[in-house]
């Protein structure tokens, strides 16, 4: 623990916050292009060279936007909603592999911030805690919309987590390991999990969409039934702080998936190809974030293309089907352990 | 007594409507979800409808009728002799003058003895209809393929002669809308406007 570690960490930590708000920010833009695209339409192109400055522009409106707070709110809580979705949302970052390891003059570098051997606890502990900002501030709100909404959420996290957690303990299973560096390099190669566990996959994804509030499972905000939902009397950066949280947790989603399931940092023919070993983490992380761009582009496309669930239909996928199906998943995935270590 | 047995369908696109029982392969929704990509990916790739607009104007027709000029004559004189023929034609209402008699020594300014010193048009009453044109006996008042721009003020939308009247160095080319078949439409005596 000398102070060259420290450094060391902290600078990772605040390139990985920059490189997370960075990518959220043009999510916002990707988000619009791809709806644009999607709908014969262009989508934004007027801010700069094909809209490039557009986010910038988002930001800077919302920055100047009348800060209205509703006369009845709880004005600690009120405040404290968007601030702790935005804290939580950016928290995850810090067990993702972001790449392997980087060895200047002997010495070697991870490109992850805490390689902790409970990562994937840690990363459901913290979405679970996600709910906290949309509840809080939902309730602060003092408005009916936004209470249903931050009822909406928080029942729907419940919902979803356990099938998201269910689908996990057979990730878990077959690599024998909590930690997420552990699990991204037992994926060397092309030895992805999503071979392996493509029920698990199927069952993680449609969860991870539950989690983030996205499309088709965006019931909290709903708006043709509740305005805004929990955001309802949020304005100005507050509401800004919600919308690009939900950013940064498809971000933070997308990693997840590419990690659990695509192998992380890892890519075909890794081995055949003679690099040093720093060039080999260089291009890891490039493809990395490669996988995680197509995963924020998937996100984007099944929100363009699904229409939202009624409640009831959302709560049935959840306990009835998600639930059941993880469950059997994670039987037959130690039935075959099972066998393979007896055979 | 038809009508009871058969089922009429209008546009032909009409679709029986059954609460039969949902496949296995429509219970687990999967494969509509995931031909519901298939049409928003093709959608992706396809033309954009978009026109860019300042850059990139839409095609108007040949005969489009936009807003109205009043023409000078060969050597420059105002055609109008404010007779109020497209006034009376306007069946919007729209246009207003007030008639002067033309001095010695403006001779050069206006062809006929009597001119308009006053002409307006009302753009928001102006439904393009074109009759203003046909109704004059003197050539004087034409559409052209020009666009009737936004404004503020409503009071800004009568126009007058300073904005109507073509300049004498910037002369306004007419010729565009006067296709061959709008000619012979003019001309054709079986048209009641003709007789």
């Amino acid at each position: 623990m000398d102070g060259n570690y420290i450094l060391y960490k902290f600078i990772l930590a605040t390139v990985i916050l920059l490189i997370s708000l960075l990518v959220a920010m043009y999510s916002t833009l990707l988000e619009r292009k791809v709806a644009g695209y999607i709908q014969d339409r262009l989508g934004p192109n007027r801010a700069g060279i094909g809209g490039i400055f557009q986010p910038l522009a988002d930001g800077l409106k919302l920055f100047y936007k009348e800060e209205f707070m509703p006369g009845t709110a709880d004005k600690f809580l009120y405040i404290l909603g968007p601030s702790l979705t935005m804290m939580i949302a950016l928290l995850t970052s810090a067990v993702i592999p972001w790449g392997n390891s980087i060895v200047v003059n002997g010495t070697e570098y991870s490109l992850q911030v805490a390689d902790i051997n409970v990562g994937v606890l840690y990363v459901f502990a913290i979405l679970s805690i996600g709910v906290y900002g949309i509840m809080i501030g939902g309730w602060a709100s003092n408005n009916k919309y936004a209470l249903i909404g931050a009822v909406r959420a928080a029942s729907q996290m419940i919902s979803y987590e356990l099938a998201m957690s269910m689908s996990i303990i057979a990730i878990v299973m077959m690599s024998g390991s909590l930690s997420l560096k552990d699990i991204v390099d037992q994926q060397h190669g092309m030895n992805w999990n999503v071979w392996y566990q493509p029920l698990g996959f199927l069952i993680f994804i449609v969860c991870a969409f539950a989690e983030c509030n996205r499309s088709p499972f965006d019931l909290p905000e709903c708006e043709t039934e509740l305005i805004g939902g929990y955001h309802t009397e949020y304005s100005s950066m507050k509401l800004g702080f919600y919308l690009f949280a939900e950013y940064i947790n498809m971000f933070i989603s997308s990693a997840m998936i590419a990690t659990l399931f695509f192998g992380g940092y890892n890519f075909p023919f890794m081995d055949s190809l003679n690099l040093s070993h720093n060039a080999l983490t260089i291009i890891g992380s490039l493809v990395f974030f490669m996988k995680i761009i197509f995963f924020v582009f998937f996100f984007m496309w099944v929100r363009w293309t699904l229409p939202r669930f009624r409640y009831d239909q959302l709560m049935r996928l959840g306990w009835k089907t998600l639930l059941p199906l993880a469950i059997v998943n994670i039987l037959v995935t130690g039935f075959v352990i099972m066998l393979k270590n007896h055979l | 007594m038809l009508l009871n047995n058969h089922k009429v369908s209008l546009s032909g696109r009409s679709k029986i409507v059954s609460n039969k029982d949902m496949t296995f392969a429509e219970k687990i929704y999967l494969p509509a979800i995931i031909a519901g990509f298939g049409i928003t990916i093709h959608h992706f790739f396809k033309k954009k409808a978009t026109i860019q607009y300042p850059e990139v104007k839409r095609p108007i027709a040949d005969i489009y009728r936009g807003k109205h000029v009043l023409k000078r004559d060969d050597e420059g004189r105002e055609r109008c002799t404010a007779c109020g023929l497209c006034a009376l034609s306007c069946p919007a209402e729209a246009i207003t003058m007030i008639a002067a008699e033309r001095k010695e020594d403006e001779k050069h300014l206006y062809r006929e003895e009597k001119y308009a010193s006053v002409y307006e048009i009302n753009m928001l009453r102006c439904i393009f209809c074109g009759l203003c044109e046909e109704a004059c006996p003197k050539e004087a008042i034409f559409l052209t393929n020009e666009m009737v721009l936004a404004d503020l003020h409503r009071s800004d939308f009568i126009y007058g002669k300073d904005v109507l009247v073509e300049p004498s160095d910037k002369r306004v080319d007419i010729s565009i809308r006067q296709t061959p078949e709008v000619l012979s439409f003019k001309k054709d005596k079986n048209q009641t406007h003709n007789r």
